[in-house]
């Protein structure tokens, strides 16, 4: 079991839920007497501001553990919709096969070879910046990676004598594909989920930095990352906190990610 | 071969065509796309002036046609911000950009395949291991926050390189190498797993029984061979480039098209953003074309796939 990566993503996620009782201050009220306090370990630092304090006086440990809930409600809208609609295209064009197939996975190649990033900023710029937008553009970006792996998985399954003796007991083809193939490709799409997890945060936090993402006031990392480059000369914790927050989340996802598919499905080592 | 080059011709041409409807739907989805182009204190009158010079009081599908043909004829509207046609500030800038992609590919290249090399000939041994991690965390690093801590160490703190704009040679080294680390992990992944591959294969044995040293073997054999993969994917890191881009450019204060995409979006210049977008769409899709066309010339197993 990879520990180090499950506390650190215990961590993440206890404190997005219990955010408002464990955060020292309030994540957007401004004090300006306060502004621009080094972290408690530099000289000027007090224990009051562990992580030091930003350019209005905000909290930046306060405003951080406010930021993971961003990320995780992203992270789970974009990948359940993504991933969803991804399990969905890969079953239909696997099973169905034929050109039903063929067209969907021309589709999914167009999808991969284009800089999909570019749509998800015409996205927040068209629709206007929120979390419905952000989840649609990561939506945009991820099925077709989901939907090319489901479908090979789906191929092998398709070929197994269970499928064939469902349909000699008259199962319908939707029957089939929801009762009897997509247990079988749970697996696949659990590690799945988890490899991308890391993805679409740093996807999120990306779109945040470039002003596409949450808007403010609710605080983001990428957002903190932007805000912080400004003053990166006087005041280096802004920027380097929140960004050395998403590697580690990240690293962290990714190596459970990595344990989990090697633990379920060896197989998709390759992917 | 000339049925092969058309064929992915019109496969690029009708995904540009899906995008520049998309394009033009999601102007429209949200409301009329003047009030994406008008100033908050315009008036009634300058919106109905706005209307009807751009067409905008017309029906759907005369919309549709006018902004198909203008694209078609390289009109894509008037940047807000620029108030110069938005094609035009964007071939400004491109040649910036065109001067960071190759210097970023070749030092992506000079790190990742020595060190894809080592990973796979030292298998399983700590020069493996710590290849791996480096990769890992490559992986896990925003590039955003990587350039601006880059800044911080060698800008502010050492005092060593400049921190933005462009200038002597100096200002490429950091945009380069930030730009150039997005690509790291995955190349040296690709170059580690395919050599495995060729490793194992029977003219490396012939290679080795003939008496030929390692050296040889490996750099020489083998790595040509191993290569192939990741010239194949050529098109992709070219694609990952220009979004990478988008980012470091940002960070970098450097006035290529990245820059220019990240200003379309702060500012809210929605014929600039499509210009943008359609370009890249051009180039990137041309890119992937030309480096089709070079492999299925090269390798006619590629025509008939």
């Amino acid at each position: 079991m990879p520990w180090v990566s499950l506390v650190i993503i215990t961590v993440m996620v206890l404190g997005a839920m219990l955010a408002p009782l464990i955060a020292p201050h309030s994540p957007t009220e401004q004090s300006l007497p306060d502004k621009l306090r080094p972290p408690a370990w530099e000289a000027g630092g007090s224990t009051r501001h562990l992580l030091g304090t930003d350019v209005l006086g905000r909290d930046v440990l306060s405003r951080l553990i406010y930021g993971a809930r961003v990320s995780l409600i992203v992270a789970a809208v974009a990948l359940l919709a993504g991933g969803g609609i991804g399990l969905m295209v890969g079953i239909v064009s696997g099973y169905l096969g034929g050109r039903v197939d063929s067209f969907l996975m021309r589709v999914v190649d167009a999808t991969l070879t284009f800089p999909t990033i570019l749509i998800a900023l015409l996205l927040a710029v068209s629709l206007g910046q929120g979390l419905q937008t952000i989840a649609i553009a990561i939506t945009v970006l991820i099925w077709a990676r989901f939907a090319r792996v489901v479908r090979g998985e789906v191929l092998g399954v398709k070929a197994r004598d269970f499928v064939a003796l469902a349909r000699v007991h008259g199962c319908s083809h939707l029957r089939i594909m929801a009762v009897h193939i997509v247990p079988n490709v749970l697996n696949t799409f659990m590690v799945l989920l988890t490899l991308h997890i890391g993805f679409v945060i740093i996807v999120e936090a990306s779109l945040s930095f470039l002003g596409a993402g949450i808007p403010p006031p609710t605080p983001s990392w990428g957002q903190m990352v932007a805000d912080g480059r400004s003053h990166i000369a006087s005041a280096w914790w802004l920027s380097v906190v929140p960004g050395a927050a998403i590697m580690l989340v990240v690293l962290a996802f990714n190596l459970f990610g990595d344990w989990l598919r090697d633990w379920l499905d060896p197989r998709l080592r390759q992917v | 071969m000339q049925r092969f080059i058309l064929r992915r011709l019109a496969q690029s041409v009708l995904l540009l065509f899906v995008l520049a409807l998309i394009i033009f739907a999601l102007a429209r989805v949200s409301g009329n796309p003047a009030d994406l182009l008008l100033r908050e204190d315009a008036t009634q009158e300058d919106r109905a002036h706005l209307l009807r010079v751009l067409g905008l009081d017309r029906p759907v599908h005369e919309q549709l046609y006018l902004f198909l043909s203008g694209a078609v004829r390289g009109d894509l509207g008037e940047s807000i911000r620029y108030r110069k046609p938005a094609t035009e500030v964007f071939f400004e800038r491109l040649p910036n950009t065109l001067q960071l992609l190759p210097l970023a590919m070749v030092g992506a290249l000079v790190v990742a395949i020595p060190l894809g090399v080592l990973a796979a000939v030292y298998r399983g041994t700590i020069v493996d291991r710590i290849s791996g991690a480096v990769a890992v965390v490559g992986l896990a690093t925003p590039s955003f926050w990587l350039g601006i801590v880059l800044i911080y160490v060698f800008s502010i703190k050492l005092g060593l390189l400049p921190s933005s704009r462009m200038g002597g040679p100096s200002h490429y080294v950091l945009p380069a190498i930030t730009l150039g680390l997005f690509l790291v992990a995955g190349m040296m992944r690709l170059v580690r797993s395919s050599l495995l591959e060729v490793m194992g294969s029977e003219f490396v044995k012939l290679a080795r029984l003939k008496g030929l040293s390692q050296t040889v073997v490996i750099w020489k054999h083998c790595l040509r061979n191993a290569l192939i993969p990741v010239t194949t994917l050529f098109g992709v890191y070219f694609a990952l480039l220009i979004t990478g881009a988008i980012v470091t450019e940002t960070v970098f204060a450097w006035p290529g098209v990245g820059r220019l995409t990240y200003e379309a979006v702060i500012f809210r210049d929605y014929p600039l953003l499509q210009a943008v977008i359609l370009l890249k769409a051009i180039i990137v899709l041309g890119v992937n074309l030309g480096v089709d066309i070079v492999y299925a010339y090269l390798d006619p197993r590629v025509r008939y796939a």
